[in-house]
């Protein structure tokens, strides 16, 4: 019963919240209301069970406690007084938790989740409060969980998420669903936020293990709510599909000891058949659709990589096309390093090199896969001592411990067997 | 409805000759862009200010009133101008911001007041 508890309790929070949020106009007393209903219910479903609808019963219990306090404890308050009014027809009624208001939830809630979403990743906030506040209210994670996730101080996380609050709070935020007009922009953002979310679960910036499961599956989850949400949007799709098909080959990124394994070198027996089928078709959705953006344009480079049954039969020309049209779209160095990485797969590597020599180094100097190609470039043009400088700003740059030992390998392999 | 500072900020030296092309298409643009904030409603009051190195700090205390020369905060950039406006929610306040950043070409600051 507890761990059904607390998975009811981690796959409602964020829906819960949402719609309360709406009733109250305000994220704190929405969240306290939450807490105190999912209190009730830890104590109250283990004699009882389960209600039919535990997220509807949780959330209008919710909202009935944050009335009755707001009932007691304040008079005057616009806000409150609003409350009240919505509230109204409900207390008329009868007033079991578990039947009011049932009815009228099932068409709100997922508007609600669009419009917690697109507040609270408002381009207003940083993206680190976009994230938190993301994870705190739709993924309805303890602030000390998503700080260790992200490795930092429970304090710190917790101070960015009030801060945050406080910063929509204070600015009169709308709850809403930005018009057609804003939504590609605003929508941007939130898929980004998400993005991150996942690549930070994927890749742990610092810290022992490689992934750390949580995030990532935390981050698909809400790539697949919102995509439920928006059916239309062909970039919520894209992000979907990149997020499963690199999901897909979760183990066989991690050998047995623990080590990195690169793309072309991974079992591919070992990737999800599952996720990459699911992938697959939301590209060919999307991609139908003939507006192609960066998710789906990245979505698309990975279910190249999915088709593929070696490193070797990989078809690189495709994936250097993408990329060419990635850049197009974003010409920043990042996608530019990525698109080297390919064409040294298509022609060699020291045609990579050159495409790497046209990139903006500056911009890419503090960036540890910048000198972790480069390196793995030289190394296989034969030019040893250059490999071994780069691999060694590569290891100072990076703070995984996981990656930190697979560049070591690479730099050992490079100082004894030079390649020709 | 709430209200909102747009401030405009520029580097500490900056200083405008109202003589150039340059200026004097800000000045127009400033202008139909207030009076598109009037036409809307949403105007409380603008000005652009004189330069940093005109401000004098001025402080009281236990009866006591001392002044010092110049701006309160040393720094590089100074507020250049601002605007009160009223705008139903951060959304609209912000989009606003964003036509006054054009307006006036430059960096524009949004900030809540009390209230």
């Amino acid at each position: 019963m507890t761990e059904e508890l607390g998975e009811v309790f981690r796959r409602e929070a964020g829906r819960c919240i949402t719609t309360v949020v709406r009733v109250l106009g305000d994220i704190d007393l929405a969240e306290e209301a939450v807490a105190e209903a999912f209190a009730i219910a830890v104590e109250r479903w283990p004699r009882t069970g389960f209600p039919p609808n535990p997220g509807g019963w949780i959330t209008t219990t919710a909202r009935n406690r944050a009335i009755d306090r707001l009932r007691r404890t304040s008079v005057g308050d616009e806000r409150h007084l609003a409350a009240q009014r919505l509230h109204i027809n409900d207390m008329e009624s009868d007033h079991d938790p578990e039947l009011d208001g049932l009815d009228d939830l099932v068409d709100v809630v997922a508007d609600d989740q669009l419009r917690l979403m697109f507040l609270c990743a408002h381009p207003a906030l940083n993206v680190d409060a976009q994230t938190a506040l993301i994870l705190r209210l739709l993924g309805g994670l303890e602030t000390g969980e998503i700080a260790r996730a992200f490795v930092v101080p429970e304090a710190t996380m917790a101070q960015r998420i009030v801060r945050a609050k406080r910063k929509l709070h204070d600015n009169h935020a709308p709850y809403r669903i930005p018009r057609p007009a804003e939504l590609p922009d605003r929508l941007h953002v939130v898929l980004v936020a998400i993005y991150l979310i996942y690549t930070e679960g994927h890749t742990a910036t610092s810290g022992a293990t490689l992934s750390r499961f949580d995030l990532s599956t935390e981050a698909i989850r809400l790539g697949r709510t919102l995509v439920e949400l928006m059916p239309d949007e062909a970039e919520a799709a894209g992000l979907l599909a990149l997020m499963l098909l690199t999901e897909s080959r979760r183990s066989a990124r991690v050998a047995f000891d623990g080590t990195m394994v690169r793309l072309g070198e991974q079992n591919r027996r070992l990737w999800k058949s599952d996720l990459i089928s699911e992938g697959q078709e939301l590209v060919r959705a999307s991609l139908r659709r003939n507006r192609p953006s960066s998710f789906q344009i990245q979505a698309a480079i990975a279910a190249v990589h999915s088709d593929a049954t070696s490193g070797e039969v990989t078809d690189w020309s495709q994936i250097v096309a993408l990329y060419d049209q990635l850049y197009e779209l974003r010409p920043n160095a990042v996608v530019a390093l990525n698109r080297a990485v390919a064409v040294a797969e298509l022609r060699g590597p020291s045609e990579g090199l050159m495409a790497i020599s046209q990139i903006d180094v500056v911009a890419l100097d503090n960036y540890q896969p910048f000198h972790a190609t480069r390196a793995d470039l030289l190394a296989r043009c034969g030019r040893r001592e250059e490999a071994i400088t780069a691999y060694d700003r590569a290891i100072e740059l990076t703070s995984n411990a996981v990656e930190r030992e697979f560049l070591i390998r690479q730099k050992a392999a490079a100082v004894e067997e030079p390649q020709a | 409805m709430a209200q909102y500072l747009l401030s405009v900020w520029h580097d500490d030296t900056y200083e405008v000759d109202f003589s150039t092309p340059d200026a004097q298409r800000m000045v127009a643009q400033v202008g139909a862009f207030n009076e598109e904030l009037q036409k809307a409603g949403a105007w409380v009051f603008a000005t652009g200010l004189r330069p940093a190195t005109s401000a004098t700090v001025v402080r009281s205390s236990g009866g006591d009133v001392s002044m010092t020369d110049g701006p309160f905060a040393e720094t590089k950039e100074q507020m250049g101008g601002f605007w009160m406006i009223e705008a139903a929610d951060l959304d609209a306040a912000l989009e606003w911001a964003g036509r006054a950043s054009a307006a006036c070409e430059g960096p524009v600051e949004v900030r809540p007041a009390q209230g």
